[in-house]
């Protein structure tokens, strides 16, 4: 069995009296994509922060390729932030010999891919956002890193730019770097090969999508006067999310729908979760059994 | 450019609009349509015009050519992208400034900012400075400014960009909100799961129309057929395959046969980017 990229073992990170990640495991194996899901303040940055050795835990033990982190294992880590990391005031070709000479990589690292040989002159500052996303995942990768870390790596990106993007992380995977990645955005988690949930500093769930949603459901509400169910729904203390002209409530079983709804004509069926609203599910019961700071 | 006098129950939009910034062609024949009581999604990525089209929908941007329907200023809201509060004032001030700039009874403003924060939860932080709100505190504000007068559309630009899932549930609430009770709703989005929970979507690329329609009709305008292999496919049609799921799945033009899989808003989007980009006519994609 190879050691794993990286480790967390009950990882406990407190700033004062407010513990930003509470006894957290978690583990990413070469070749796998895991994908770290949270709603803000969850403990998400505070986690890569720690893994990527910036920050020390309170208790419990990091692990980087079976090592404490260091400089040395920092140079087998490639790591894109929310911010891209690039400086605006030079061009991709110089960000990316910049941060090849930083990890000691060599000329092979700093030559620039074909799709931003058109880009090579143009400052950083000045190229579209995709464009600068490339450019920040190609000096990530540059250094053929056994860890990659992508902190939203494709927010504002067009949906073919961004399976384009997802093709580079998995073809980083398939030669064998472990990938941790955080998104807000339930379609990317089906890119990845486990997820772990993260809600008030703890893991809430980890595994793959069908054994996270499970056999959760939603009531599913159609009616012609979608406005007025919604209305209803609202009043009734059941906040319902408008999905074209249905209305999907997570947390609620049908019969109480329909009692919500009144005389107002409608159908009220039961559909599995998705993700998305699992997540919520998680994330609401996590917020209500902890107090919040 | 106004239609002036016509009915709130009249729809609002584009009609073959063209922007030219410089030598930049930004939005290039652009037709769209908002109707009241729905939400209308404005998709694409980086460069691909949806603020433009936004600002000339919001009065902020007068078209190079062709026609932009929208109601009077005073009966428009607009949350522009990034921005929409002063950091500076407090919640309440933020939005007691915009009541007075729409000229909002006083009355009126207090009962329905008292209403729409305690719907998007911030009724517990009236006295903070928007700019030390959360991001997705921050853009709940930001929509709640530009909804507060009622308007009859309301064009919000990226409400829900870099906001986690959550606050993103409650700026739905709030959207879903506007249009049960009769406003045109036009956001801008890139992200098609989003798009898909809209009434009507608008996909640019280039300034120019990719695809439009309810997500179901844009599926079914999807050309040829669709299938999954386990590994990316090799040669020439390596081009028309992209990652999904863990999958590859390969667009062929033709009839195709056996395989097949049923496309997804996000398959038909791809395709209808794949094929522009075949054909060449993507090639130029700057923006500015």
């Amino acid at each position: 069995m190879t050691e794993p990229s990286a480790q967390a073992v009950a990882v406990t990170r407190t700033f004062g009296h407010f513990v930003a990640v509470d006894q957290v495991d978690l583990e990413v194996r070469p070749a796998e994509v895991v994908g770290l899901l949270g709603a803000n303040g969850a403990g998400k940055t505070t986690l890569i922060r720690l893994l990527l050795g910036l920050l020390r835990p309170t208790g419990g033990e990091i692990r980087l390729f079976g090592e404490p982190p260091s400089r040395s294992t920092r140079r087998r880590i490639g790591y894109v932030p929310q911010g891209l990391g690039l400086y605006d005031d030079l061009t991709p070709a110089e960000n990316l010999a910049f941060s090849a000479a930083v990890f000691g990589a060599g000329p092979a690292a700093a030559s620039l891919p074909e799709p931003l040989r058109p880009y090579g002159t143009t400052v950083v500052g000045s190229l579209p956002l995709g464009i600068q996303r490339t450019a920040a995942f190609a000096q990530a990768l540059a250094h053929r890193p056994d860890l990659l870390v992508l902190d939203e790596p494709t927010s504002g990106v067009d949906p073919l730019a961004r399976a384009r993007l997802w093709e580079t992380v998995a073809d980083a995977a398939t030669a064998g770097a472990g990938v941790l990645v955080t998104t807000h955005y339930m379609d990317e988690a089906g890119e990845c090969d486990r997820l772990v949930i993260m809600a008030a500093g703890r893991v809430v769930a980890r595994g793959t999508i069908p054994e996270i949603v499970g056999d959760a459901q939603v009531s599913v509400v159609e009616s012609a006067a979608w406005a007025e169910v919604f209305g209803a729904l609202e009043a009734a203390g059941l906040p319902a999310a408008l999905v074209g002209r249905t209305l999907r409530v997570p947390g609620a079983a049908p019969d109480a729908v329909r009692r919500a709804l009144g005389d107002l004509s409608a159908t009220v069926t039961s559909a599995p979760a998705t993700l998305e609203e699992r997540f919520f599910e998680l994330t609401l019961s996590a917020d209500t059994t902890q107090a919040q700071p | 450019m106004t239609a002036p006098g016509v009915s709130t129950r009249d729809w609002w939009g584009t009609e073959d609009v063209c922007v030219r910034f410089g030598s930049t062609l930004a939005l290039d024949h652009v037709w769209f349509r908002a109707e009241p009581g729905q939400v209308s999604a404005v998709v694409g990525g980086d460069g691909a015009g949806r603020t433009t089209l936004l600002r000339c929908l919001a009065g902020a941007l007068a078209p190079t050519s062709g026609r932009v329907r929208r109601p009077a200023r005073l009966a428009t809201g607009y949350l522009s992208a990034g921005s929409g509060t002063y950091p500076d004032l407090s919640v309440a001030e933020n939005l007691a400034f915009r009541a007075t700039a729409y000229r909002v009874p006083p009355e009126t403003a207090r009962q329905r900012s008292a209403e729409l924060l305690a719907r998007a939860g911030l009724d517990k932080v009236t006295g903070r400075l928007a700019g030390q709100l959360s991001g997705g505190m921050r853009q709940k504000l930001g929509v709640i400014a530009a909804l507060l007068h009622r308007p009859d559309l309301l064009v919000l630009d990226e409400p829900t960009t870099g906001v986690d899932p959550v606050s993103r549930a409650g700026l739905w609430l709030l959207i879903a909100r506007a249009a049960a009770d009769g406003a045109a709703v036009v956001l801008a989005t890139s992200y098609l799961d989003e798009a898909e929970r809209a009434h009507h979507v608008l996909v640019l690329d280039a300034g120019s129309e990719l695809a439009s329609g309810t997500a179901d009709q844009i599926v079914a305008a999807m050309r040829g057929t669709l299938t999954v292999t386990g590994t990316r496919p090799a040669g020439e049609a390596g081009r028309r395959a992209w990652r999904r799921e863990g999958h590859w799945r390969v667009w062929d033009p033709g009839a195709g046969d056996g395989g097949a899989v049923r496309p997804d808003l996000q398959d038909a989007v791809t395709v209808a980017a794949l094929a522009r980009e075949l054909a060449g006519t993507g090639a130029e994609r700057e923006s500015r």
